[in-house]
């Protein structure tokens, strides 16, 4: 009997969708939060490496990228398959990248330059040539904090 | 009149949950969690030359990785998988075995490459290598604090650093095989 009578209340008030907005909102900042707008565009082929030892990189404002790896396909048929180096959003050689660095640097409190980080975001099929070129050259630039991008690897 | 019909009727929110999904898809889309992580590492300062290359040829444990991706351990063949081992031994040492290093402050690992070394490879023996560090560190922690090595506080992480200080050095690459 008190079942046939909750069954006929159900049917007479539908779910209130009121709080629909607001649940879809707490997601809504969730993703606004994390989320990291890319503002530059992968021109090469980017699979990092697996490691263990890592470290987070703590500030984003001081981090600067350097991408090394072959160009992607759409490149591909100018380019050829040779590794390259990207820096914000084009191509570029070693001797490109002091430039790039001290453009870097002024983005940034004079006081923090010290802390600065270049993440080398490298493909891992990318030949070691290239990469001690990019080395030699954050060296002269001193530019000495730097970070071997990679993915975490869980230990067998 | 007006006034209180406004009043009466509540703004009509159904749409709000519209305008509140598009934007969430919006987010969902563009959103690449990524979170940064790598393997840290301090480069030598370009005009500073190298310290001198130290006395003693035990203190130095050799690294070299051809561009085949073989890797050479003090002239013996290695495999990835043991290189933490076999560096843990020769920071560890303490002078037992005469061929291994004095003691973990005296200990240089050299590490040297080929130009057409893979960066896999490459990144796979720098971990192994700060591995074996971290894990000599962590062991040293564990007993006098109980702590890990990372859970230190300022003070007492530079006391085991100091035990143990990491002393890897990269000699420039050169082009021994076919490099690139």
């Amino acid at each position: 009997m008190s079942r046939f009578k909750t069954k006929k209340s159900q049917r007479g008030a539908p779910i209130s969708t009121a709080s629909l907005p607001d649940i879809i909102f707490i997601l809504l900042f969730f993703f606004m939060v994390v989320t990291v707008l890319r503002e530059v565009e992968l021109k090469v082929k980017n699979r990092l490496p697996q490691a263990t030892e890592l470290t987070k990189l703590e500030r984003k404002s001081l981090v600067s990228f350097i991408y090394i790896g072959a160009p992607i396909e759409k490149y591909q048929s100018t380019l050829g398959t040779t590794p390259r180096i990207q820096l914000n959003n084009q191509f570029a050689l070693p001797k490109d990248i002091p430039n790039y660095v001290e453009n870097e640097r002024t983005k940034v409190d004079e006081r923090l330059q010290p802390a600065m980080t270049f993440a080398l975001r490298i493909d891992k099929q990318v030949k070691m040539g290239i990469v001690s070129d990019v080395k030699q050259e954050l060296r002269k630039s001193n530019a000495l904090k730097i970070n071997y991008s990679s993915i975490a690897k869980i230990e067998r | 009149m007006a006034k209180n019909r406004r009043i009466g009727n509540e703004m009509n929110a159904s749409s709000m949950a519209d305008i509140a999904f598009l934007l969430l898809i919006f987010f969902l889309v563009t959103t690449t969690i990524d979170v940064d992580k790598g393997i840290l590492h301090k480069l030598p300062p370009w005009d500073v030359p190298p310290e001198d290359v130290v006395a003693n040829r035990r203190n130095v444990l050799i690294v070299l990785i051809n561009a085949q991706d073989r890797i050479l351990v003090n002239n013996e063949n290695a495999r990835v998988d043991d290189l933490r081992r076999k560096a843990k031994e020769f920071i560890d040492n303490r002078g037992r075995n005469p061929k291994l290093s004095d003691s973990p402050d005296k200990a240089v690992i050299s590490l040297q490459n080929d130009r057409g070394t893979s960066y896999d490879i490459y990144i796979q023996v720098q971990n192994e290598l700060k591995a074996a560090y971290r894990e000599l560190r962590d062991d040293l922690s564990m007993k006098r604090y109980g702590k890990l090595y990372k859970d230190l506080d300022r003070e007492s992480a530079r006391v085991i650093a100091i035990e143990f200080p990491m002393r890897l050095s990269e000699a420039e690459p050169k082009t021994i095989g076919e490099g690139s």
